[in-house]
């Protein structure tokens, strides 16, 4: 950017948002009616999810009369569009939104609230998975939308280089994912026990608030304000820089992975034994991983439960349906909603893209019989909690996910990264949620 | 004294209403002003408008609250001003810490920029066989789209992977840590020499081939011609061309959003990043805004002691 570019490009950006967002569809009672949806990019690319949105798009054209025009947006652009067409009051009837962002956007009050007449007109709050439904908002708030595509984090392994260094089973306990860690790796081969998104700033983030919850972390109070240089969170961040620090589980190099790409195929190259993730078999297939290979287990928790430590082994991942409170037809944006909850669709969409249900009802298809999905399941359901549901949540992601990023570039740099050093970062972050909330 | 064709309209004009020829002067006045139009409102509508805009936003508590309603924004008086510039927070100290990454940065990557190109412009000045290549081969960086040549070195400065640890033999980590800062200086430095060649050439265009002839008469050899005939005569060019690339570079957004993404390590971090990730990551739009403004300020405040000492320079000469 050149001079004076950054500010006016705050409001460029806003200005241009409000020529190239598209409006809400045809209002006209006359005219057939149209809707405009945003879908997030669920599939192998853009083309790939118009080729398995669209006739379910049709589908519901044909059963309701109502015509959805379809757009893919990217996930790198999704939540400035968001943001955009929030400002400009043009944006689509439908999107998709990630679960994390929900109680942020909550608070700009651009989305329909989703009141107990809205979910009814869905099928019911009682359809939806609790923890899934628990990520739609701030409690205590009609939530921003509803559960579309459930996602959880599963630790996923070779089997055989378990089999290997003679480990019969996945660890249970954080205890024992390092003493396996430190067996199955071997530095000299190029093979290490576990592998990091470690430059990634938002898997860092999850991976805080996983950790954070085990250690007994709240980052906000109830009042939300941030207080994430907390005793427990420090702790967690420790133990998670020290993966890599004290216990050498981790290849140095992993500080700048900054996609899942490069995890996923040290797996199953057999370069890494272990690797926490979403549902990815479908990424593993796709990168030619014997799939009788993976193995996938949960996250492990402490042997022994800090004080005010919580069973939670994922947050509720996942992406959310929101109605845009400008749509000129919210009855036929709902009907929409409803379609894609229906489930039926539910079971279609969330089998090609490899996530979960989050309706209750879609479970039953023999899809989301296999082990693998039965484990992230069983995490989605029984000890995965949402993110903090605070209007801060991006500040959160993106404050802690960098100060962790830094930290694990020290370490790779053979500079020690101590509870103070830790301490100190999760204060300034605290210090700049403050200054934003 | 007045000829034939003078003579015409004064002829027809005597025999014209006045209004007539009144209506035809205002044209003529008008003309260049109704030409400058479309510049004017374009100029208006792309930079004064929005910077005006910003200005504004700097002074209000504009965050995801108000985001949709920019006239909910509760006012921040100075108050977003003041949050920045306390060096001893947290919010203050980053900023300051960016400022002087990138001071280090623009000086070091304009002042090889320079070099560079001035060294090859010089070379490239005598005729020898392949000149014409060795001159599209300088072009090429400046002339690929940036977002490839980037992606491209960050794939080179991969640690395990990249080329550059294979050439130097080395095992170092590029992107991130404290060679992420000289990682950012190579690739600018590299996309930005270029254009720093292709100005001083034009310079050196203009420097009358006699100076030099007169000069190797006189016994001055290379290096005092250099000295005493090139450097003197590239002087205007170079003013502006030091100011071009001191404004880009110390501005610049692109280099290190796509080498590092959108959180550069923090030894890398440049003040445009900084301000991207207060407004669009962590939506504090107005704090974003104050930022941005003093930066504009900054930037006014040294382009302009710059213009002033350049002048005065000139006006001594003359």
């Amino acid at each position: 950017m050149r001079i004076g570019k950054i500010a006016p490009a705050l409001v460029l950006a806003l200005a241009a948002a409000a020529t190239t967002a598209c409006g809400g569809g045809d209002t006209s009672s006359s005219a057939p009616k149209e809707l405009v949806y945003w879908a997030s990019n669920q599939g192998t690319s853009l083309d790939n999810d118009k080729a398995v949105l669209q006739p379910e798009l049709d589908k519901f054209e044909k059963a309701s009369g109502i015509k959805v025009k379809l757009e893919v947006v990217p996930w790198t652009d999704l939540l400035n569009r968001i943001l955009a067409a929030t400002t400009s009051g043009k944006g689509p009837d439908v999107l998709n939104i990630g679960n994390t962002w929900s109680a942020s956007l909550q608070a700009t009050g651009a989305f329909l609230p989703f009141d107990d007449a809205a979910l009814e007109k869905v099928g019911g709050k009682s359809r939806f998975l609790g923890p899934s439904l628990a990520a739609t908002g701030a409690s205590g708030q009609p939530p921003v939308g509803v559960p579309l595509y459930g996602q959880a984090y599963g630790l996923y392994y070779n089997k055989k280089l378990f089999s290997e260094a003679g480990i019969t089973k996945p660890p249970a306990t954080w205890e024992e994912l390092v003493e396996d860690g430190k067996k199955l790796t071997k530095p000299d081969k190029g093979q290490w026990g576990l592998s990091l998104q470690a430059g990634q700033v938002t898997e860092n983030s999850h991976h805080a608030a996983i950790l954070g919850a085990q250690h007994g972390a709240q980052f906000f109070t109830a009042e939300g304000k941030p207080q994430l240089a907390s005793d427990p969170s420090v702790a967690a961040v420790q133990q998670f820089v020290d993966l890599m620090q004290k216990d050498k589980i981790v290849n140095p190099a992993n500080a700048e992975y900054a996609d899942t790409a490069k995890s996923l195929k040290d797996l199953s190259d057999g370069k890494a034994a272990m690797f926490m993730n979403q549902a990815s078999a479908g990424s593993f297939k796709n990168i030619g991983m014997d799939l009788a290979n993976l193995g996938v287990a949960p996250i492990p928790l402490p042997a022994t439960a800090p004080p005010n430590g919580r069973k939670v082994t994922s947050f509720v991942a996942g992406i959310n349906m929101s109605v845009f409170k400008n749509t000129k037809n919210p009855d036929a944006a709902l009907d929409f909603v409803k379609f894609m909850v229906s489930a039926p669709e539910q079971a279609l969409l969330n089998k090609t893209y490899g996530s979960l249900p989050t309706v209750q009802d879609a479970y039953s298809d023999a899809a989301f019989q296999t082990e693998d999905v039965k484990v992230f399941q069983s995490v989605l359901a029984n000890s995965a909690e949402p993110m903090p549901q605070v209007p801060q949540e991006s500040q959160f992601e993106t404050l802690i996910g960098t100060a962790m990023k830094g930290m694990f570039a020290d370490v790779a740099a053979g500079k020690p990264v101590d509870g103070a050093k830790i301490r100190d970062q999760l204060n300034q972050a605290d210090q700049q949620i403050a200054a934003g909330g | 004294m007045p000829t034939a064709l003078d003579d015409a309209p004064a002829v027809k004009a005597a025999g014209a209403p006045k209004p007539q020829r009144a209506r035809r002067n205002r044209r003529r006045v008008a003309l260049p002003y109704l030409l400058l139009l479309p510049a004017i409102l374009l100029e208006l509508l792309v930079h004064l408008i929005p910077m005006i805009a910003g200005l504004v936003m700097s002074f209000f508590k504009l965050t995801q609250f108000a985001i949709r309603d920019f006239s909910s924004a509760p006012a921040a008086g100075l108050d977003n001003y003041k949050f920045v510039l306390d060096f001893d927070a947290a919010a203050g100290k980053s900023l300051l810490g960016s400022f002087w990454i990138t001071v280090l940065y623009t000086v070091l990557s304009v002042g090889f920029c320079w070099l560079f190109g001035t060294s090859a412009a010089v070379l490239m000045q005598k005729n020898f066989r392949g000149r014409g290549l060795l001159r599209t081969l300088f072009l090429v960086p400046y002339a690929l789209p940036m977002y490839a040549a980037v992606i491209t070195w960050s794939f080179m400065f991969q640690k395990d992977t990249g080329l550059v640890n294979d050439l130097l033999g080395t095992d170092s980590f590029w992107l991130i840590g404290d060679n992420s800062f000289w990682s950012l200086v190579v690739v600018s430095v590299w996309r930005n020499w270029p254009f720093a060649f292709l100005i001083v050439m034009a310079g050196l265009q203009n420097i009358p081939g006699e100076l030099y002839e007169a000069a190797a008469i006189d016994g001055a050899g290379w290096w005092r011609q250099f000295q005493a005939i090139t450097q003197p005569m590239l002087r205007p060019v170079n003013q502006v061309l030091l100011l071009v690339l001191f404004l880009w570079t110390f501005n610049d957004f692109n280099t290190p959003y796509v080498l590092f993404g959108a959180s550069a390590p923090k030894e890398a971090s440049l003040i445009s990043i900084h301000i991207y990730q207060s407004s669009f990551v962590t939506w504090n739009f107005g704090l974003g805004s104050a930022m941005s403004v003093l930066l504009l300020l900054f930037l006014l405040i040294v382009s302009t002691v710059y213009l002033g000492l350049t002048a005065r320079r000139r006006n001594a000469v003359v």
